[in-house]
């Protein structure tokens, strides 16, 4: 791995103006990301557990990246494996991309056996023409069928040429709809050859450049093992630490995103399901053995001086926060989603042939859920007060069953239309609302 | 609205060129809509009718079984479990080679993939038996002259 020593000191800036700019711009946001995290600490909500200021050894340095930082560093590999290897900035990236960020591993392999490893990554190599729209006489457009006189076609090297629009029509839809952007590959059947930035930039809006560039410095961050993105939300700083821990599926490897409030997650390319939580299999939720709530305190007995004690307190610490704040942001995407219901009840009516005041359990069932949330997200802060001793051992019970009853209906209520005319929903929804009201807890 | 001219191309290369063992016939009022005869290949067990509305040329056609079909990726609603349909579609890929995945699909059911379960875990027991149980489904349902 690099360190980081090697970002800073290769500040060598290349010849492509559009990208200075935008790093320009860039920068001075970080700027701005930089303010509001100094700011950060003061209002975290502190629950007086760390009462010693003084730096102690579990203290783990780290550094703050702001977007620009995440993009410079990016610019300074490409250069210098462009430099190496002498090739267009364009293909160093998509090369780079391909090696997860490991220079080293790429710059080996590629003294090995150049042409194996071009093929692999989606990269065609010839003269470093830069890419560019061309009128070709006879062109009809494989995907539109459009032929007229003068119409604009875009290949990249590979040849495989397609209309502007269809081609910034396919761009648009990778990007925006299935958030690609690292391995957006030719539309040509088959074609595994890769998209590269350039050439992108010539298609597209610069609205939809940015957002591809901001897809690319997603996959740079989860590519490299030491990067980790700040866990506050709305904040796009990278922080980087020795701890290689990851928001990974562990079956598939690949990066998940959490977009509805349900906590049961299936991840999309391996069908694995697990709990977002505690990342344990979603299978073992439920059954006696379920502890996804509770902090095992038993290594706490083994601590004996005070430096693993304090460890200790913070991990405990962090196991509360991490919960409250989880239902803190379930409970906005459940609300997201409620936003969306609106215009589901309206589709159910016509769907099922409910009437209007039928419906209305979607909206009960929201507004239980958002209840319920807020109720999971405090009880988390008091458990982390509690004293152990049989009674938490009820109060994590009772946490246990009502976040697995929270679970379910979080998840009936991100099912399709066709599925909620099943009353099951409705009903989950009256129980969990008639069980918070008199508020057991 | 007019027809794209993707569409009357496509349409026109199906008819000129068929592809064996697959008829495909535009709807009487609305072009986009195809109603499909697909033979599986020699040695399976299925026939199948199938309706195919085309997005083109940028999002993928939706296809649908009309006739029951007993097959792990083809699920009770006659929805299909295909790659091409779904994260591999390219709006560079025509109806044709649609239409040939889907023929090969049923030349070759994949039960560790499923859409329908309980049809996958019947073919894994027992393949002669699920075999067979397609091919009365597909005499039942899906030759011509049944319902």
């Amino acid at each position: 791995m690099d360190s980081d020593e090697d970002f800073l000191s290769t500040l060598s800036s290349d010849d492509d103006i559009m990208l200075d700019d935008s790093e320009n711009d860039d920068m001075s946001n970080g700027d701005e990301f930089d303010d509001a995290f100094d700011e950060d600490p003061d209002d975290e909500p502190d629950l007086g557990l760390q009462k010693q200021k003084t730096p102690v050894a579990y203290d783990i340095g780290f550094k703050v990246y702001s977007p620009g930082d995440i993009q410079q560093q990016q610019e300074d590999m490409m250069n210098e494996v462009n430099m190496i290897l002498e090739m267009s900035k364009e293909d160093a990236a998509i090369l780079l991309r391909h090696f997860r960020w490991n220079k080293e591993r790429l710059i080996e392999d590629f003294m090995d056996n150049s042409d194996k490893v071009v093929e692999a990554a989606g990269i065609v190599t010839s003269v470093a023409n830069p890419p560019q729209l061309e009128t070709l006489d006879g062109f009809m457009c494989d995907i539109c069928c459009d032929d007229d006189e003068g119409l604009k076609s875009f290949a990249m090297k590979c040849g495989h040429r397609y209309c502007v629009n269809c081609y910034r029509h396919y761009l648009t839809q990778k990007i925006r709809e299935e958030g690609e952007a690292a391995r957006i590959q030719c539309p040509a059947e088959g074609c595994s050859r890769i998209i590269d930035a350039r050439s992108l930039d010539l298609l597209v809006t610069p609205e939809l450049s940015d957002r591809y560039q901001e897809l690319l410095n997603r996959t740079y961050v989860e590519d490299k093992d030491t990067l980790k993105w700040c866990p506050a939300p709305d904040c796009e700083n990278a922080v980087e630490c020795g701890i290689k821990k990851k928001e990974l599926d562990k079956v598939c490897n690949s990066t998940i995103e959490k977009n509805g409030g349900c906590n049961h997650m299936t991840c999309r390319k391996c069908k694995h399901e697990f709990c977002w939580m505690c990342m344990g299999l979603w299978s073992e939720h439920g059954t006696s053995w379920y502890n996804c709530n509770r902090f095992e305190e038993k290594s706490g007995t083994d601590a004996r001086d005070a430096q693993a004690k304090s460890r200790v307190s913070l991990e405990r610490y962090l196991h509360y926060y991490n919960r409250y704040a989880n239902h803190e942001q379930s409970a906005r995407l459940d609300k997201d989603m409620y936003t969306k219901t609106e215009k589901k009840m309206v589709q159910l009516q016509s769907a099922s042939g409910m009437s209007w005041i039928e419906v209305q359990y979607l909206n009960s069932a929201s507004q239980a859920l958002q209840t319920c949330r807020q109720t999971l997200k405090w009880t988390y802060a008091f458990a982390f007060y509690l004293a152990r001793n049989n009674l938490t051992e009820i109060f994590e019970d009772n946490q246990k069953d009502l976040e697995l009853a929270v679970e379910n209906l979080s998840e009936m209520f991100e099912k399709p239309i066709s599925e909620l005319a099943d009353s099951k929903l409705k009903d989950t929804a009256e129980n969990l609302a008639n069980g918070m009201s008199p508020n057991k807890l | 609205m007019a027809l794209p001219k993707r569409i009357v191309k496509e349409t026109e290369r199906l008819m000129s060129e068929p592809v064996p063992g697959i008829s495909a016939v535009p709807h009487d009022d609305n072009l986009r809509y195809f109603d499909v005869e697909i033979h599986g290949p020699s040695g399976s067990p299925y026939e199948a009718r199938v309706v195919l509305d085309r997005r083109l040329p940028h999002g993928a056609p939706k296809i649908r079984f009309l006739t029951k079909i007993y097959h792990p990726n083809v699920d009770k609603l006659g929805r299909i479990c295909l790659d091409v349909l779904k994260n591999n579609w390219s709006p560079a890929l025509q109806i044709r080679t649609i239409l040939l995945s889907i023929q090969a699909l049923l030349g070759a059911p994949n039960p560790d993939d499923p859409l329908a379960a309980d049809v996958a875990k019947d073919w894994k027991e027992d393949e002669n038996r699920a075999i067979a149980t397609a091919k009365e489904w597909t005499s039942k349902y899906a030759v011509p002259g049944s319902k």
